[in-house]
């Protein structure tokens, strides 16, 4: 990965890379480095004592009813998040494949809710799923439903999901698209010849053969699903009602800042560490070798 | 085209429609609530089709705010957003730039330990390691201040990943040209390297412009202050001040206005936005 042709040693390059090192050791290694410590140990509630505890706040989530359930929650969650906004915006990219005219028209018009703040995304499905005011629980009156995401945990839940999902299609739908479009036409118009309608030919070819990118996008809604969704849990539901929507990292931020259990949140932390260093070792190893069936 | 079924044609086309509408739908809800006075916005069922108060519910909205809730008008908050934005585009751009050159074309000691200290940063986003953070920008006196919004969140694997892969197809016989007439590493740098690296330092800017613009946790935490708010941070706040009062009409401006920035983005420079998103995440 060193050019061939290079510039010898010299204090330039330190120099280079400095201003990059200094800011990943301050707010990236030396706060991880303590996350990792702060797990070992145990403070009281004024901060006067602390003590060292080995894995013991490991020990006491691993026993906690809440951070199982947590655990449980946000992988439902990401599940939900993933399945429900891939499988639309698979099928939107199908058509739009399949479309001759317009289908980078239809591009510009999905791809938008990509640059929504997840918070905002939340706001706006929160003003429509309003208990008293929103249009669409008003929608629901009609067809005798009482939408209220504030006593019903299920429907928070509902509610959470639909506005992460939503602003995921856009990511979705482009890679798809890309997915489908680099596949050779010849294959499908052999495909033709042979008599396989629409259907068959996307089941027997066109999905098999954008397989990789499918792998890909899972590993990034999860991914997504488990730490950028913050925005939409905290401004929406408050991990509420009755912890209903209560995901991981809403709860490393509620024990941590709000509870004031420092090592029970480290402990959190280096659990969901350990997540995304899993994941983003499964993305890299597929960017290796794309995966194919 | 690969056969001819109009039927078909016709069936993708309207459900592409229908998946456009979906997508579109909350937004357009946003912007009739926000061309409606609050009076209207409390009766129910809300109403469906613009009316005439958008250029009020604007004035209070970037110079009012909301009231019981935040007292100030949002245009300070987006001015914080795009400072922010701003800074943690250009900061990982800048910084990104240099250590991919470094990494790429200079033999130095502990050269690979740096770029696994640099790639360590891409599995730890900043969501993971709050509390400790908080504690370092707190004691270095960052909070509240545009430089403790976004330094942190500067250091980017992918920005120094995806220059380090466009530096790796500049060919050799450039450096050797640039040497030969004379030309020093700086001067390389600036006179071929940045040139060359033109269209992927946009794509990046497009990205890396949303990604700060949209950040949430980080600035929930660092400011206290209401005139450090940014506009995606406040939109909470008013959230909160709903359960009490709700004027929806300002709330849904402010929203409208929070994305505003990014969105133009997204649509305007599409190409880049496109090239930007499908080369970091290579």
């Amino acid at each position: 990965m060193l050019k061939r042709v290079h510039f010898g040693p010299s204090i330039l390059p330190f120099m280079l890379v400095a201003p990059q090192i200094i800011i990943t050791v301050v707010f990236f290694i030396w706060p991880a480095s303590l996350a990792l410590y702060q797990s070992l140990l145990i403070q009281d509630a004024f901060g006067l004592s602390t003590e060292f505890v080995w894995f013991e706040n490991f020990q006491v989530l691993f026993e906690d009813e809440h951070y199982l359930g947590s655990f449980h929650r946000t992988i439902l969650f990401s599940v939900l998040v993933a399945g429900s906004s891939m499988g639309f915006s698979l099928v939107l990219a199908a058509m739009a494949d399949r479309v001759v005219k317009g289908s980078m028209a239809y591009r510009t018009f999905l791809i938008w809710p990509y640059a929504v703040a997840p918070v905002v995304a939340g706001a706006l499905w929160v003003f429509m799923l309003d208990p008293t005011l929103g249009i669409l629980t008003y929608a629901m009156s009609w067809m005798g439903h009482e939408w209220n995401h504030k006593l019903n945990g299920y429907e928070a839940m509902t509610l959470v999901v639909i506005a992460a999902a939503w602003k995921q299609v856009a990511y979705n739908f482009l890679f798809f698209l890309a997915a489908m479009q680099s596949i050779p036409k010849s294959l499908i118009e052999a495909a033709a010849i042979d008599g396989a309608g629409p259907v068959r030919r996307f089941w027997t070819i066109i999905f098999p053969l954008i397989s990789p990118t499918t792998f890909f996008l899972m590993v990034v809604n999860i991914v997504y699903a488990f730490f950028e969704t913050f925005g939409i849990i905290h401004a929406v539901t408050q991990g509420g009602p009755a912890k209903a929507t209560e995901i991981l990292v809403y709860k490393v931020y509620n024990d941590g800042f709000v509870g004031l259990d420092l090592g029970g949140s480290a402990a959190q932390s280096v659990i969901l560490m350990a997540i995304v260093i899993s994941l983003t070792v499964i993305q890299f190893r597929y960017v290796e070798k794309k995966v194919e069936y | 085209m690969i056969e001819n079924r109009p039927f078909i044609t016709v069936i993708s086309h309207l459900m592409l429609i229908l998946g456009v509408a979906v997508i579109a739908f909350p937004i357009w809800i946003t912007f009739v609530a926000a061309t409606h006075d609050s009076v209207r916005m409390v009766q129910i069922p809300l109403p469906l089709l613009p009316g005439g108060h958008f250029f009020e519910n604007l004035d209070q909205t970037l110079n009012k705010g909301v009231e019981g809730g935040v007292s100030l008008g949002i245009s300070y908050m987006l001015m914080n957003s795009l400072i922010m934005a701003m800074m943690i585009a250009v900061g990982k751009i800048a910084i990104s730039l240099l250590s991919a050159f470094a990494i790429v074309y200079f033999r130095f000691p502990f050269r690979m330990g740096f770029f696994w200290m640099i790639f360590i940063t891409l599995m730890l986003p900043v969501e993971v390691r709050i509390i400790p953070t908080y504690e370092v920008v707190a004691n270095l006196n960052m909070l509240n201040t545009y430089w403790g919004l976004s330094v942190p969140l500067i250091a980017s694997a992918t920005a120094t990943f995806m220059f380090r892969q466009t530096f790796l197809t500049i060919p050799d016989e450039l450096l050797e040209a640039a040497r030969i007439d004379g030309a020093g590493p700086m001067r390389f740098f600036f006179d071929i390297l940045l040139p060359m690296s033109r269209t992927n330092i946009a794509a990046l800017f497009v990205i890396l412009f949303i990604y700060g613009w949209n950040q949430y946790l980080w600035p929930l935490l660092v400011t206290t202050d209401q005139t450090m708010y940014t506009a995606v941070t406040v939109i909470k706040q008013m959230l909160e001040t709903a359960e009490q009062a709700p004027e929806w009409n300002v709330i849904m401006m402010s929203t409208l206005l929070a994305m505003l920035p990014p969105v133009c983005v997204v649509i305007f420079m599409q190409k880049l936005f496109v090239k930007g998103l499908t080369e970091t995440e290579k």
